[in-house]
């Protein structure tokens, strides 16, 4: 069977079911909100609109947030892979604050900025640049000696060398990097956002917070579908146009 | 050395290597790579440098091309001091060093690109002439591992011309390649050079290529890496690695590389 195929069948399938085991009560409908129920929540937020509000304002933080975390993140890792001083210092502070959930610098971050959305950029960023900064350091490091050196011959050297040569040749590792600090952004983003209340705007993760205050589980399970729906779409329209060309150029697509 | 150069009519030299040393540390101690090498080349010579593995030839390469600094000595390229790597001396090594984030095309412009006044569409010109030049003009828009090793090493070469540097130094290019493909690079490499009026240096392990490229042999002998012997080549050109007088005169290179490495290698049992 065609693989567009297969997905939609699954999918349907499972629908069907989980709804046949909710009307039968064999799965309460406190527990587990039912299919239609949750469409029928779909229905009522789009209509009034505020599914979409909570969406831009959880896509505005977080495409903002995570273009700061990649504009501070790939030029620290650079400096990391340059600069033997930057490696010891900045570099094993990325590496000791990429093991902390950024999540936990909200009190900080609230104390710091206010409820606003400073401190959610704020939590974004500390989320997103680590990683970045470590998966590009990373791939520096890992660039053929011989490209800089077949470069120099050629009368490349310095900028030139690092913008035209060690940039594109570390960029499978620095693009893996960029897709997990991504990954974290979003993490961080929805913790912040379920546990932080901020007054600037109502995102996903705070309508999400609404639903479990109201036992609203269908808009709680709406909600997660939503931002299932958008992580997809990021990889599929931000991620996935590089990686394949990355695969046809480097030859490591299978 | 005007005066001579006129009485002699011998052209200028287009790379003077004088007195160089280089010793490197490894976990394993000191390595003496070079002792005290010195090596001239004329313009539009073909200079091959054999040698068994760790007698500092292809160290002495990365240094004429200013990839590496000489811990004594200087090296001189049209009489000025080589400080570092500079597109006049292009350098090709074993590994075609090709950029697997560009096409055959990309890869071939890259060196055109950091040469100024020209045009992009000259320089892409400039870049076709060179890949029709080794045969691969129908692979412009091909990506680096779709080739084979020996089209790779003639892309490679293609990057290495395009700028034009009137020197090229060649780091054992051939030796990763099918004795086929080799042979057939072999002509290749011998109509270019007499064509583009290049200066080639050319490292190599094997005698019988060198024989068969260079109108001058060097013989360097390992630990630490001097130049035994030379012995030039006058046979016609183009010639023929398979060919019996090229077999003969690289028998005798061989001989010569025998009789410097013997005590080496009883040096090296003890």
């Amino acid at each position: 069977m065609k693989r567009w195929i297969v997905f939609p069948l699954f999918f349907a399938a499972v629908l069907a079911v989980w709804e046949i085991l909710v009307r039968e009560k064999i799965w309460s409908p406190v527990m587990i909100p039912s299919p239609l129920g949750i469409g029928g929540y779909f229905v009522e937020s789009i209509r009034d609109k505020s599914l979409l509000d909570a969406s831009y304002v959880t896509l505005k933080r977080l495409l903002l947030g995570y273009a700061i975390g990649l504009a501070a993140g790939l030029p620290l890792g650079l400096l990391n892979a340059r600069f033997k001083f930057c490696e010891d210092t900045i570099g094993l502070l990325a590496l000791g604050l990429q093991t902390l959930p950024s999540v936990c610098w909200a009190p900080l971050a609230l104390l710091w900025f206010g409820q606003n959305e400073t401190a959610i950029f704020f939590i974004v960023i500390m989320g997103s640049v680590w990683s970045i900064t470590l998966a590009t350091d990373a791939g520096v490091r890992n660039v053929p000696p011989i490209y800089a050196r077949a470069a120099r011959t050629m009368g490349s050297s310095g900028l030139h060398t690092w913008l035209k040569v060690i940039f594109p040749a570390s960029l499978p590792f620095v693009v893996s990097g960029m897709k997990q600090g991504w990954a974290f952004a979003w993490r961080s983003l929805m913790a912040a956002e379920i546990y932080v209340t901020i007054m600037t705007g109502i995102g996903l993760g705070q309508v999400l917070h609404f639903g479990r205050e109201n036992l609203a589980m269908d808009q709680v399970m709406g909600i997660m579908i939503v931002i299932v729906v958008i992580g997809l779409l990021a990889d599929k329209t931000l991620f996935s146009p590089i990686e394949r060309f990355l695969h046809r150029r480097w030859g490591t697509a299978k | 050395m005007s005066v001579d150069t006129e009485l002699l009519n011998v052209p200028p030299e287009k790379l003077v290597v004088e007195g160089v040393s280089k010793t490197f540390r490894t976990q394993r101690g000191r390595v003496h790579a070079l002792d005290d090498v010195s090596l001239h080349v004329r313009e539009g010579e073909f200079v091959c440098l054999v040698g068994p593995s760790g007698c500092g030839k292809s160290t002495l390469l990365n240094i004429i091309a200013g990839l590496e600094m000489p811990d004594t000595g200087k090296v001189l390229a049209d009489g000025k001091a080589v400080t570092g790597a500079g597109s006049d001396r292009m350098m090709m090594f074993q590994e075609s060093a090709l950029f697997p984030w560009l096409d055959v095309m990309g890869n071939v412009l890259f060196g055109l690109k950091l040469k100024p006044n020209l045009a992009n569409k000259e320089r892409r010109e400039v870049a076709k002439f060179y890949l029709h030049l080794v045969g691969l003009d129908k692979f412009m828009r091909s990506n680096i591992h779709e080739l084979s090793g020996g089209m790779k090493q003639r892309v490679a070469l293609a990057r290495a011309l395009a700028p034009n540097p009137r020197v090229l130094l060649m780091d054992e290019p051939f030796a990763s390649l099918d004795a086929l493909t080799r042979e057939q690079l072999y002509g290749d490499i011998q109509d270019i050079w007499a064509k583009r009026q290049k200066t080639i240096v050319f490292v190599t392990h094997n005698v019988r290529e060198a024989a068969c490229l260079g109108n001058r042999v060097v013989l360097f002998s390992p630990h630490p890496g001097r130049i035994q012997e030379q012995f030039p080549v006058d046979l016609p050109r183009p010639r023929d690695i398979s060919s019996v007088d090229l077999a003969k005169f690289s028998t005798e290179i061989t001989r010569a590389l025998k009789r410097h490495l013997k005590p080496i290698s009883a040096e090296e049992a003890e």
